[in-house]
């Protein structure tokens, strides 16, 4: 189960529209990593708009892709929770640290530009 | 619950189940989230996994679904521990089963050390 990652720029976005299983994810994980190191990229875009359910192991895995992709010097927003999601999320007392979130995907791309340009500044 | 593919699949099968009977996106998102910490539980602890069983329940004025998780795995020396958040596991950051407890309506468990574990866990979706 191969996700997608598109390029655009200097960005990159991807959106999981499968269900996945724990090795999907960690997969999944991996590409991310490897995709953002390959493309010399700025930052990523995750959507996760058609997720509708999110359990421990999946928070888990977007909280620390996200983390990671930060640590290699490059920034990653994760967009389009739905409510659901973060109603059952917030429910089993998980928390996405750290981490940026949007409502959508265009306010992702927004959002992961002004934080690429804060990055740059400073 | 033998494979970890198999979480994937109880999770797909009780979202899809609960959506049929009429439950609304949060209720079912909620039941869906709770098999797959159940079914990671069994297949991550029972050593040779377990079976989840999903049933169609009715009262008046609400349509309900219950999830039965068991194994004969090594059962939980205490429970208590096993239900507090933090409480960590391999595969999640903890507090899967409290977590679960407070996505369902309703949650029982027991285990008996050597014999197993059996969680009975129900949701309701009001009728319209």
């Amino acid at each position: 189960m191969k996700i997608p990652i598109l390029k655009q720029g200097d960005i990159l976005m991807t959106s999981i529209q499968v269900e996945l299983s724990d090795q999907d994810a960690l997969d999944f994980q991996n590409d991310v990593l490897e995709e953002v190191l390959r493309a010399e990229a700025s930052g990523i875009v995750i959507d996760i708009t058609a997720l509708d359910v999110v359990d421990s192991f999946m928070a888990r895995i977007l909280n620390d892709t996200a983390n990671m992709v930060r640590m290699l010097g490059t920034e990653c927003v994760i967009a389009g929770m739905r409510p659901a999601v973060a109603l059952t999320l917030v429910e089993m007392g998980r928390k996405l640290i750290g981490v940026e979130m949007t409502l959508n995907l265009e306010q992702g791309i927004d959002r992961l530009r002004k934080l690429i340009e804060e990055r740059g500044a400073s | 619950m033998t494979t970890e593919h198999h979480i994937a699949r109880a999770r797909q099968e009780g979202k899809a189940l609960a959506v049929q009977v009429g439950f609304n996106r949060t209720n079912a998102a909620c039941v869906a989230t709770s098999i797959s910490e159940m079914a990671s539980n069994l297949f991550f602890h029972a050593h040779r996994g377990g079976t989840i069983t999903l049933s169609v329940l009715n009262k008046p004025g609400a349509v309900g679904l219950e999830v039965i998780a068991e194994d004969d795995g090594p059962g939980i020396p205490d429970v208590r521990l096993a239900m507090q958040d933090g409480f960590t596991t391999n595969r999640g950051l903890g507090g899967g089963l409290p977590g679960t407890e407070r996505l369902m309506d309703e949650f029982e468990i027991t285990s008996r050390v050597g014999d197993g574990t059996r969680i009975v866990a129900k949701k309701w979706q009001p009728c319209p």
